[in-house]
């Protein structure tokens, strides 16, 4: 099965180690990923945040990029970069009239996207797609006790128009970690927005915000937490750290992205993560469990 | 050949700004068989009225054309003025020049025109009127009762009160619906089964109320003043009538179910009756969940009986009757709190339904009255009640208000501070609606004498920590997020039309709207009617409402059925389509086009027979029939024919 791929800028820097492993556990299970040659930026949430149809020009690009690899099927890593490009799939739909101002004004390019002919997908989505069974079967560390905190944040959620599954109550990241062999911890805030971009200019509002759920996830017994999407792993990685620093007694909660935690349960390459990226080192209990 | 009137109407300037009526009047005096045109400012007004009554009698008219607005106000007026002369009132007939003319042209030349064509078409329209006489048909005084909620019994009695006899089907083994599970009701917070048992009671006794328990509507057939009913009566495995209710039978059943009535917080037995005060006060047993039926032993409450009255072989059975008039008053469901995925989606024991709480402050509830949460039986000490869960959310679940809400919540959180007094009740709402007698000052009592909060925001979060349930709102009064640590939340769930009312509904080809409550006739002036002639609605099935309006709605649903009963005959509307015996083929093509299975093929005679009660003359037969054996009185395909040319004329 092969798919075409939007990295999306973050994967190619901070992120890296989201993209090596998950490709890795795609290809584990017998999913090509097809980079798309020669891609731009989503245009990130800016895209979204006016109906100015300029904003929209930079993720249609990459859709007639997507639509002219002539595969139907684009996965996108990033949840900011899956929600933007997926939201302007909806917004050409909803909207004849827009959709003809936009084909107006992007004259030169040789194809012309009407909105069905993509179809975004997220990694969770996809790794349901190819089933969950296969991926039981895929496993090779069978780990006892692992609790797994899923953090979703709120980029595959909000708004449900595009949401892949039930915005208040999903269930499918603990699917996975069910079909993993890991065990789920529930807690209240794993739909909870992690303050995403008030990192900038409001650092104490992500402070409060990663203090509540890295503490709820605690409180529920978890080992690890994992996530999907880079913002959130900075907010609730990065800062971390930075409250150890302020508050000693301050308890961390190792983060991985949810691919890495499927890489060490399929036994891939361990030279994919770079442990060195994280800010709580997740080695100790990675050891402690007997997956490193 | 016909001697024709016809009365042109100014409608003050409504007609006579856009349409030049000397013209008009000039143009018809030449037209082939009108002996007389008459005008007058308001056709419709006494003097109006007038001039046609005399002018029938002086010019010796055999029909008249009356050229104003649409025939919808006031073709009964007109025609009424002429049955007081003596003139078939089916010989009157409306050219509209109001609506169809004046109203919607400008240019007085084109108006003037169409209006004298309109006029002449309808002119050679009433040349070929046949006199007609309404059709009578009898009336079957006995009703049918569709639910033994609050309004069901309150329409039955009040029907059986007026002497007329009433058949009420309840699908659950006892009477009293939603109203017995309620605690207190507002405002006056008197008990409920108080004020509702009684009334049970008076059902049951009633020498012109046939109860049926345990039933439902089957099949049903036929048209107002003379339906056929078939019920459903379900398998009991108990012989109600050797049965004495003594409940030993009960007491002795090993097999625990969860006890619907008291919404799953107490345990019932698999030979039950939903609650100590039902009527009929006799059992059922349970086919799910007897252990009997379930593995073929046990039997204990056959063997305790000394009525020999459990029957395991029992199996449900059908009774026809015949009904005049059916009343549809089957209730509501609550919206199941799973739906609730950011209040928990049901799985916190500590965040219920209203109705649930109703259970916990009744005084014959699992608590006995005491206000005890579900998941350790304490005390709360603080508890959040959530307004409009599901009601006015378009985007997410329903945009309607479910209307009972603000008050039994005010009710709620006001009979908790009486029951726990150093507890905290917080309400959040979107805005208090007290509309009702008494219903203001009750809100006004709950915030001022028993200190209950009221939040004015909603609540995006509900979760639980540790043995708290922590609700997450926002109080848009002083634009600040809250936080609660409670002990429990009660959610006022939207309402719902009750489960299986929609395959009712199509049963009874009764019309529902886009939220699945029954449609009335019309939402002012006929609001107890359904669209078909002879069913009723009542009470929460229509629409949310309270106790005192449903009793009210109860109350004019019985007296329109009062109403029905109180005539000899019904008389239908003559301007249906027969047939031609002479010309029908026996094709068939009508039957399958008529949308109220008025027409039937006779297969021995090969042709088709009229019901002429049902036909509402809409015409699509006529349309079909392919050799005009199915012609429309008064709207024959000559008379049509006839018509167009003389629209064509000009």
């Amino acid at each position: 099965m092969q798919v075409s791929y939007y990295p999306g800028c973050t994967l190619k820097t901070n992120a890296k180690n989201f993209e090596t492993s998950a490709l890795a556990v795609l290809d584990r299970l017998g999913v090509t990923a097809q980079e798309l040659e020669d891609w731009y930026c989503c245009g990130v949430c800016f895209s979204q945040a006016s109906d100015n149809l300029m904003q929209q020009i930079a993720p249609i690009r990459t859709l007639v990029k997507a639509k002219e690899s002539g595969n139907p099927q684009l996965l996108t890593l990033c949840t900011m970069c899956y929600n933007t490009l997926k939201r302007s799939v909806e917004f050409i739909k909803a909207d004849e009239e827009k959709l003809e101002t936009i084909h107006k004004f992007m004259d030169r390019e040789a194809t012309r996207f009407y909105g069905d002919e993509v179809d975004v997908i997220d990694v969770l989505s996809l790794i349901k797609q190819i089933g969950l069974d296969k991926l039981k079967e895929a496993v090779v560390k069978k780990v006892k006790n692992l609790k797994i905190a899923s953090y979703y944040g709120c980029m595959l959620l909000r708004p449900k128009e595009i949401a892949i599954d039930s915005p208040d109550d999903p269930s499918i990241m603990e699917d996975i970690i069910l079909a993993s062999g890991c065990e789920n911890v529930y807690f209240p805030f794993r739909t909870e927005c992690c303050g995403s971009y008030q990192i900038v200019n409001e650092p104490d509002i992500v402070k409060t915000r990663a203090k509540k759920i890295i503490g709820s996830a605690l409180k529920n017994g978890a080992d690890l937490m994992v996530i999907l999407c880079p913002l959130c792993y900075y907010n609730l990685d990065e800062v971390q750290a930075e409250i150890r620093k302020e508050d000693p007694r301050f308890q961390t909660l190792p983060v991985l992205y949810i691919t890495q935690l499927l890489a060490l349960l399929l036994g891939l390459d361990l030279d994919i993560h770079d442990f060195s990226l994280h800010s709580v080192d997740p080695r100790p209990v990675l050891k402690r469990k007997g997956l490193l | 050949m016909k001697r024709i009137g016809v009365f042109v109407c100014h409608c003050g300037i409504n007609i006579a700004a856009t349409v030049d009526i000397e013209s008009v009047v000039k143009d018809l005096e030449d037209y082939p068989g009108v002996v007389l045109v008459q005008d007058y400012k308001y056709m419709c007004s006494d003097p109006g009225q007038n001039i046609i009554k005399e002018k029938i009698k002086s010019e010796r008219l055999d029909g008249i054309v009356v050229a104003a607005c649409s025939p919808t106000l006031h073709e009964n007026t007109f025609r009424l003025t002429c049955k007081t002369v003596g003139m078939n009132p089916y010989s009157c007939e409306i050219a509209n020049i109001r609506e169809q003319c004046s109203w919607v042209h400008k240019n007085k030349d084109e108006a003037t025109l169409k209006a004298k064509l309109i006029i002449r078409s309808i002119v050679e329209k009433a040349l070929l009127d046949e006199e007609l006489e309404p059709v009578q048909v009898p009336v079957i005084r006995k009703a049918l009762v569709l639910g033994g909620g609050i309004a069901g019994i309150q329409a039955a009695l009040s029907i059986a009160n007026s002497g007329y006899e009433v058949i009420l089907v309840e699908k659950q083994s006892s009477i009293g619906g939603r109203m017995a599970q309620l605690s207190e009701t507002f405002p006056t917070l008197d008990c409920s089964q108080c004020i509702l048992t009684p009334k049970m009671v008076d059902v049951a006794q009633h020498e012109k109320i046939r109860l049926m328990t345990y039933s439902e509507l089957e099949d049903i057939s036929g048209f107002v003043g003379n339906f056929k009913v078939k019920i459903r009566q379900k398998a009991k495995y108990v012989d109600w009538d050797k049965c004495t209710g003594c409940g030993l039978c009960i007491e002795k059943c090993p097999k625990k179910a969860p006890s619907e009535f008291d919404q799953g917080l107490e345990k019932r037995k698999a030979v039950f009756t939903p609650f100590p005060q039902a009527v009929p006060n006799k059992p059922v047993i349970d086919h799910e969940n007897c252990t009997y039926f379930k593995t073929g032993k046990c039997q204990l409450c056959k063997i305790v009986c000394s009525f020999d009255a459990v029957d395991f072989d029992e199996t449900e059975t059908f009774v026809e009757e015949e009904v005049g008039a059916i009343v549809v008053a089957t209730g509501y469901d609550v919206y199941p709190v799973l739906n609730m995925d950011e209040y928990g989606s049901g799985k916190l024991p500590d965040v219920i339904d209203g109705l649930t709480f109703e259970r916990i402050l009744s005084s014959s509830g699992p608590t006995g009255g005491e206000v005890r949460r579900p998941s350790d039986g304490t005390v709360p000490k603080e508890i959040v009640f959530i307004k409009c869960v599901g009601s006015r959310d378009p985007e997410h679940h329903f945009p309607y208000c479910s209307k009972i809400c603000c008050m039994y919540t005010t009710k709620h959180a006001m009979l908790y501070k009486h029951r726990v007094h150093d507890g905290q009740p917080y309400i959040f709402y979107m805005d208090v609606r007290a509309g009702g007698k008494g219903y203001e000052e009750f809100y006004q009592r709950a915030q001022e004498e028993d200190n209950v909060i009221f939040l004015r925001g909603k609540v995006s979060k509900v979760y639980q920590d540790d043995d708290k349930v922590v609700v997450c709102g926002i109080d848009t009064i002083y634009g600040r997020n809250v936080e609660i640590r409670a002990d429990m939340v009660v959610l006022a769930m939207a309402i719902r039309p009750s489960k299986g009312v929609e395959e009712l509904t199509r049963l009874l080809k009764i019309a529902i709207d886009q939220n699945g409550f029954l449609t009335e006739a019309h939402p002012k002036l006929r609001p107890v009617e359904s669209l078909s002639a002879g069913i009723y609605l009542a009470g929460c099935a229509q629409a949310p409402k309270d106790i005192p309006d449903t009793v009210a709605q109860a109350s004019a649903t019985a007296s329109m059925v009062s109403n029905l009963f109180s005539q000899e005959y019904l008389l239908h509307d003559p301007l249906i389509t027969g047939v031609n015996e002479d010309l029908c083929s026996g094709c068939g093509v009508c039957v399958s086009v008529c949308p109220y299975d008025a027409r039937k093929l006779n297969k021995e005679e090969g042709i088709v027979e009229v019901n002429e009660v049902l036909c509402e003359g809409c015409g699509s037969c006529s349309a079909a029939c392919p050799s005009g054996a199915a012609q429309q009185k008064n709207f024959t395909d000559t008379q049509l024919s006839n018509m167009v040319k003389a629209i064509l004329s000009e």
